[in-house]
């Protein structure tokens, strides 16, 4: 799947998914089967805007290249499309489909990828409202590709990939060959706002979208319920601090 | 029915691998444990009191590349004949489960917080800890990965077998350049007792408070978002719908004024204290606990108050 028609010059994908603005009010409908979209603000999920996103540009800006933004969504999610192309992606693509789970989403995109040749594909560390970070994981393995997971910082040297990441209980430094599939958490990037060039721009920009393939349903979400109401909060004199130690070893039993 | 559960051995057992093999015992059928590296089968064998009736270690691998442990637990699973493989919700899991569902085609529940119920579907915490969600899985196959501290480790059984087992990890694709490992600290989303501060704080010279009482209770430290932004704190210690979503029994915050965001990633904590000097703070909304006063008061009074409590004998 590598391009590298030239070395100065990188192809990236850059997977993108819309999220309820962090304000949204969360509620549900038909038998709390469906996320109630009334008056929901869908904004771009902040991990794929603030950290995959602009890395992305700036590997571009520095080194040469082309990014593409892709979503698998429906019609109505070209807002959102227009709000990544106004930072500033070259073009974009959506597959024409409702993203049902994480693995329909992953496998729709790992196609693209198959038939088009990136030589990177980022995706932001999760979303903000399934918070699954499932998808960069299923789209490296359907690729047969290294995947780093919540890499912090990113550099390319060549046809090589230094990377900082996560791991359980520290940070790791490690490099890989391209083309390899990133996910990005914070540290990578710094957020960047659209300006009105990038705006206007944005609306020619061109936007593929693709037929879906036929990928079975292993997931479904069945319902949705709300955490129980808190009970008031119990104040105490901030001079009696005993109070409250012993209120949380005798009456809440967590010390 | 035939369960494989996966366990992170590499800095010895930690609590979230009993709950994952207690919780893979709830689930019915036969529990094997995959796990790999060096750890001793003394301790591995010790796996078996919490419902594992073999431990299986790949001792040839021990890396941490996700796409070779993705093979060593395919093989497991495919030896095993396993019809759910079990993750506890860490790093590794988010690298390494979604590659395997890929591989195997097995449903992925991410995050689970208790086992399944009569229907069959898992629960999940979506909109960042703000709703939950019931998750059924289609395909025959399936896989969970379990948020910690989502349920109690039982003992129920005694040690178990352990056997050398050869997944084929073959090659890696990462080098590892270098690795940093904080020593002694204890991990953010393990943690059961969590103390985390905000901008209230006024400045990074100011934790010494914020840390004095969570060494005092044993605690790992958490901060705001502005506060890690600002580099006041280490970005890890950020926890919010944008940074670590933690469930720990206790969470204590000081200076933080509980915007949306930040209760997003904290919501799922069994108790809240609140010490907040403006009585309007949205955090007491959601807090069990209030204390109106200053930080930089209160947390030294608790500390002390902590302290007095363990010598007491607690
Ligand atoms: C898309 C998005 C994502 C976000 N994600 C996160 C996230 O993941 N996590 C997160 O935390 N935030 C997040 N935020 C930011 C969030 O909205 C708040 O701005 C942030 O949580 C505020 O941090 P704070 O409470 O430390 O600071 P402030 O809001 O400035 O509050 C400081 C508090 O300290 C109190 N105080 C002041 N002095 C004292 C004292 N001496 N003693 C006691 N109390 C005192 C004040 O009364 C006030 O309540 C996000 C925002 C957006 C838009």
């Amino acid at each position: 799947m590598p391009s590298f028609e030239n070395l100065g010059f990188m192809k990236i994908l850059v997977c993108i998914s819309k999220a309820p603005d962090t304000t949204s009010k969360i509620a549900f409908v038909d038998n709390n089967t469906r996320f109630d979209e009334n008056g929901v603000q869908y904004i771009v999920n902040p991990y794929d805007e603030w950290y995959s996103l602009v890395r992305a540009l700036e590997i571009k800006e520095t080194i040469g290249g082309n990014v593409t933004i892709i979503t698998v969504g429906t019609a109505t999610d070209e807002a959102v499309i227009r709000k990544a192309l106004a930072i500033g992606a070259d073009d974009a693509v959506r597959i024409d489909a409702d993203p049902t789970d994480a693995y329909y989403t992953a496998v729709q995109i790992a196609e693209y990828a198959k038939t088009n040749g990136f030589d990177l594909v980022l995706t932001g560390k999760e979303t903000i409202n399934y918070n699954g970070s499932q998808v960069g994981g299923m789209i490296a393995e359907a690729l047969d590709l290294p995947f780093i997971s919540l890499a912090s910082k990113l550099d390319v040297n060549g046809t090589t990939l230094t990377l900082e990441k996560e791991i359980v209980g520290g940070l790791q430094v490690v490099e890989v060959a391209l083309p390899a599939v990133v996910s990005c958490a914070k540290g990578m990037a710094e957020q960047r706002i659209p300006n009105m060039r990038g705006i206007m721009a944005a609306r020619t920009k061109p936007l593929q979208v693709v037929a879906p393939v036929a990928v079975d349903l292993l997931t479904s979400y069945e319902g949705y319920s709300m955490p129980a109401a808190k009970s008031a909060c119990k104040m105490i004199d901030p001079s009696n601090m005993d109070e409250l130690v012993a209120l949380l070893h005798n009456e809440a039993k967590v010390i | 029915m035939s369960v494989l559960v996966y366990i992170n051995s590499a800095n010895g057992l930690h609590k979230s691998a009993f709950e994952a093999v207690t919780y893979g015992k709830k689930l019915g059928g036969d529990v094997t444990v995959i796990t790999t590296g060096n750890t001793d089968s003394g301790t591995l064998a010790s796996l078996g009191k919490y419902g594992a009736s073999k431990v299986l270690v790949d001792r040839s691998f021990k890396g941490e590349d996700d796409q070779q442990l993705t093979r060593v637990i395919a093989s497991a699973a495919e030896q095993t004949a396993a019809s759910t493989v079990v993750f506890s919700h860490d790093l590794t899991a988010k690298a390494v489960a979604p590659r395997l569902s890929v591989r195997l085609k097995a449903g992925l529940v991410s995050g689970a917080i208790d086992v399944p119920s009569g229907d069959g579907t898992v629960k999940v915490n979506v909109f960042s800890g703000k709703a939950f969600g019931a998750v059924k899985v289609n395909s025959g196959k399936k896989i969970i990965s379990l948020l910690p501290n989502s349920l109690q480790p039982e003992e129920t059984g005694v040690d178990c077998g352990v056997e050398d087992f050869n997944g084929n990890a073959g090659e890696s694709k990462v080098k590892v350049l270098s690795t940093k490992k904080p020593e002694g600290e204890i991990p953010l989303p393990e943690a059961e007792l969590v103390v985390s501060a905000g901008r209230g704080l006024k400045g990074p010279e100011n934790w010494g408070i914020v840390e004095d009482l969570a060494k005092a209770l044993g605690a790992a430290t958490a901060c705001s978002r502005p506060v890690a932004d600002i580099g006041w704190r280490p970005h890890h210690e950020h926890v919010g719908q944008t940074g670590v979503a933690i469930r720990p029994n206790l969470y204590i915050a000081a200076g933080i004024s509980g915007a949306i965001q930040h209760l997003a990633g904290v919501n799922g904590s069994k108790v809240m204290v609140v010490i907040n000097t403006d009585p309007e703070a949205p955090f007491f909304k959601a807090a069990d606990y209030g204390v109106i006063g200053d930080a930089f008061e209160v947390l030294p009074k608790l500390t002390e108050a902590v302290k007095k409590f363990k010598a007491s004998g607690n």
